[in-house]
């Protein structure tokens, strides 16, 4: 074997700055790695400990909420493959991020943050002045201290309207140039003319202050807006982690029988690559030699690892469990199935950000009325002959009594409601737009493993074992992680076996566990092959169940089969046909064979249904149903629903499913029932009726205030009540979704 | 009037000290990981780094 070639990226760096490699000592370096099952405290705690003790690294700080581990090492004494390796042997899959850019969302959500906290110090002082101005309206407060007050607010508004409303114009002054309206430009203009007109009037000496108004204009928003873009960088940092899942190093073997380090970038077709067990395999291909169980969770959704062996396909993304391997690929890069999942994720993704939210549609239709009636307003006051200063004036006051608010509260304030009420009932939504999405669906398509099934094996044939088989089965059980073993020892614990764990256990990989008795006995659970029982002899009802695992107590002795199925959710079936009941079409495409597909289909009563989809083809499926009219609410779980999870009109998934399709879905199902599917549609279908009740009310406002401000009529104190009454009302009818009694 | 003259400042001074707590707050990254420090807290081992590099971490 010839040396490894070992180039990290850091030297390369080095090469290229002309910095001397040798000059000891070495300026740190940083890598910032994800952590794909980094999931508690736990964890956490484990990957700072393991690499806070391994040589040449500075530091470590783990961070839980973003999956990463941001490391300071020495180059000279380590590297980011050897942290990586370090990381694989305590049991934790890392990627490199070195190659992304790595900081963007989380920097967006910061400066969104100060810009709120700035905007929350302004409202809340000049709240405190604004009051004490409108209490002394009624009494006896004096000009001077009025005009104080006014001052100070205004000192604490401009600052904060200049700093903490840049969001706004700056989205304003983008779709303006591109010729557009979006809510941003009345509220640009808004808060633009309500503070420059109450400056006016704070220097005249007037009444007609507005400086609450525009600062808790700008507090309220900000937050909706805060909300919005955490919930995206959180979706943007999952989808990088994953993209660094390509990549890393992977160890060649030339025709001559030498192996060398390759970075995953630099392999192709028709290399040799050898995959040590724990690692992960970065191209698509097939075994030219070993067994092994892999775990393929990533791109099938499946739980239980496949056992592989010589001409079997392996997909890039996997990750090798159990014994060494040797794979020649077929397909490496950027043409992997993982690269082709992501980038048919991406396409979908930005397809479904063509939908203009409903907030959008009514400002379209809303900025052009109310700039026409202010200009309506002035040209008539001119022509009345008011002079153009008190045209001005009332042309001002009538944008802003008709400054957005109860218009922007309308929609968000339902929203909140109704995503609070979801999360109290086990639905978690992630995208801002899904409610509105869903509540425009007509067709509901399921997936199965995983989705309309439970995901995990379950012990079919607990009734026909005795204890005592199950009981011994269950204690070699308790030694193998792997998901059948798991469930002989839930059956064994569910049944009140008590299951005592034994010593002295190895685990054969793909075949088995076996303990060699005092007496010289060897008790064997596994495959048919592990337990001595040839394929013939496997009886006609346990391969029609697709037993999978079998006991024997000693050489010789007969064996038990353990037969497995993957449930139906308990609600399943009730959640398909109130579902129809509702008169929404239901479809059941799956990626899995006929049979199983089939046999789900009609436990669930599903009648249309679809086997052997791959991820394109699901997708195809949609746009099938999309193209006779239909929308479509996608539920899945796998990778290889993400795109089909993307490219539904909406789409949901369970709490168990892979991250990616987590984040590629508009809301998380909790739980083991089916049933919050029911509940999210139906909140959706109200929280849009909501929102159109809530625009109502913001147009009637307007429909009393404009012709009032129009005709001059407007008092500060009018302008206050009127403004805070509808902004109050529109939230106070937000609320009552949260305990409404919905039904679908 | 004096009142007011006391009151005002008062107020706005104790609303700068809150929002000049959380800027720093958020500048040396005490809201980057908030599911691990939930966690963090539960924890009583040794630093697994020297002490002092940690704010240096956070402020990257």
């Amino acid at each position: 074997m010839a040396f490894a070639v070992d180039i990290d990226a850091g030297a390369a760096e080095r090469v290229v700055t002309g910095e001397p490699l040798a000059r000891p000592p070495a300026k740190p370096e940083n890598a910032v790695l994800a952590i794909e099952n980094m999931n508690c405290g736990g964890c956490m705690r484990k990957i700072e400990r393991v690499l806070g003790t391994a040589p040449g690294i500075a530091s470590v700080r783990a961070n839980l909420s973003a999956k990463r581990v941001t490391v300071a090492f020495d180059p000279q004494d380590t590297g980011t493959e050897t942290i990586i390796k370090t990381l694989a042997d305590a049991g934790f899959r890392a990627a490199d991020l070195a190659h992304n850019n790595i900081d963007d969302g989380n920097r967006a959500n910061q400066d969104l943050l100060r810009r709120l906290a700035v905007a929350g110090f302004a409202a809340a002082n000049i709240m405190l002045l604004s009051v004490s101005v409108w209490a002394g309206l009624a009494s006896d407060m004096d000009a001077e201290v009025q005009s104080l007050f006014h001052w100070l607010s205004a000192l604490i508004a401009l600052p904060t309207v200049a700093y903490s409303g840049q969001p706004f114009f700056r989205s304003a002054a983008t779709a303006l140039k591109a010729w557009r309206l979006n809510m941003d430009v009345p509220i640009s203009l808004a808060l633009t003319l309500a503070t420059g007109m109450s400056l006016v009037q704070t220097i005249r000496g007037s009444e007609q202050v507005y400086f609450d108004a525009s600062v808790s204009l700008v507090f309220f928003l900000l937050i909706g807006r805060y909300l919005d873009q955490s919930l995206r960088s959180r979706a943007k940092g999952a989808a990088q982690n994953l993209i660094g899942m390509k990549s890393g190093w992977a160890t060649v073997v030339a025709k001559d029988g030498t192996s060398e380090r390759m970075p995953a970038r630099a392999l192709g077709p028709g290399m040799r690559v050898l995959v040590a067990a724990g690692e992960r395999i970065f191209v698509d291909g097939r075994i030219v030699s070993g067994r092994a169980d892999i775990d393929e969770q990533l791109i099938t959704g499946e739980s239980i690892p496949r056992s592989a062996a010589d001409g079997d396909r392996v997909y890039a993304g996997t990750v090798c469990l159990t014994a060494p391997i040797e794979v020649e690929a077929t397909a490496a890069d950027n043409d992997t199935l993982l690269a082709e999942i992501t980038r048919l994720m991406e396409t979908a993704e930005q397809n479904k950000g063509r939908y203009v939210r409903l907030a959008d549609r009514a400002a379209a239709f809303y900025a052009p009325v109310v700039h026409t009636l202010g200009l309506i307003t002035f040209l008539g006051w001119m022509w009345l002959g008011g002079g153009w200063e008190m045209a001005l004036t009332t042309a001002i006051s009538v944008l802003i009594i008709t400054c957005p608010c109860a218009l922007a509260l309308a929609v968000p304030a339902v929203q909140v409601a109704a995503t609070s009420r979801l999360f109290n009932r086990g639905v978690i939504m992630t995208a801002a737009d899904g409610l509105e999405r869903l509540a425009e669906i007509d067709t509901v398509v399921f997936d199965k493993t995983g989705t309309l099934t439970k995901g995990a094996p379950e012990l079919s044939n607990s009734a026909g074992i005795s204890e005592e088989i199950l009981a011994a089965a269950a204690a070699l059980a308790t030694n193998s992680r792997h998901p059948y073993a798991q469930a002989v020892v839930h059956a064994a614990q569910s049944r009140g076996v008590r299951v005592v764990p034994t010593d002295g256990v190895v685990e054969a990989p793909g075949a088995g566990l076996s303990r060699q008795a005092a007496s010289g006995d060897e008790e064997r659970l596994g495959s048919a092959e592990w337990c001595g029982i040839g394929p013939n002899s496997i009886s006609a009802d346990d391969t029609q169940a697709g037993a999978s695992l079998w006991y024997r107590p000693s050489r010789g002795s007969p064996a038990t089969a353990f037969q497995f199925v993957d449930a139906l959710r308990a609600d399943a079936a009730e959640t398909v046909a109130t579902l129809r009941s509702a008169g929404l079409g239901v479809l059941l495409v799956s990626g899995d064979q006929e049979a199983a597909v089939k046999d789900a289909a009609l436990t669930a009563g599903i009648e249309d249904w679809f086997a052997g989809q791959r991820p394109d083809e699901k997708i195809a499926q949609l746009r099938k149903l999309e193209a006779a009219g239909r929308c479509v609410l996608m539920v899945g779980d796998g990778l290889n629903d993400a795109p089909a999870l993307a490219a539904a009109h909406a789409s949901l998934s369970p709490a168990s499913a892979v991250e990616v399709s987590q984040i590629a879905s508009d809301g998380i199902v909790q739980g083991q029932r089916l049933a919050p599917v029911i509940e999210a549609v139906a909140v959706g279908r109200r929280t849009r009726g909501m929102s159109l009740q809530n625009f109502a009310i913001a147009a009637a406002y307007n429909a009393i205030c404009i012709p009032l401000a129009m005709a001059g009529f407007v008092t500060p104190l009018i302008a206050a009540i009127a403004m805070s009454a509808s902004s109050i009302v529109v939230t106070a009818n937000a609320l009552r979704l949260t305990t409404a009694k919905l039904k679908l | 009037m004096t009142a007011l003259a006391w009151l005002i400042p008062a107020a706005l001074v104790l609303g700068l000290l809150g929002l000049g707590a959380f800027l720093w707050a958020l500048r040396t990254g005490q809201f980057e990981d908030l599911d691990g420090a939930a966690y963090r807290v539960l924890d009583d081992d040794e630093p697994p780094t020297d002490g002092n590099d940690r704010g240096e971490d956070r402020d990257r």
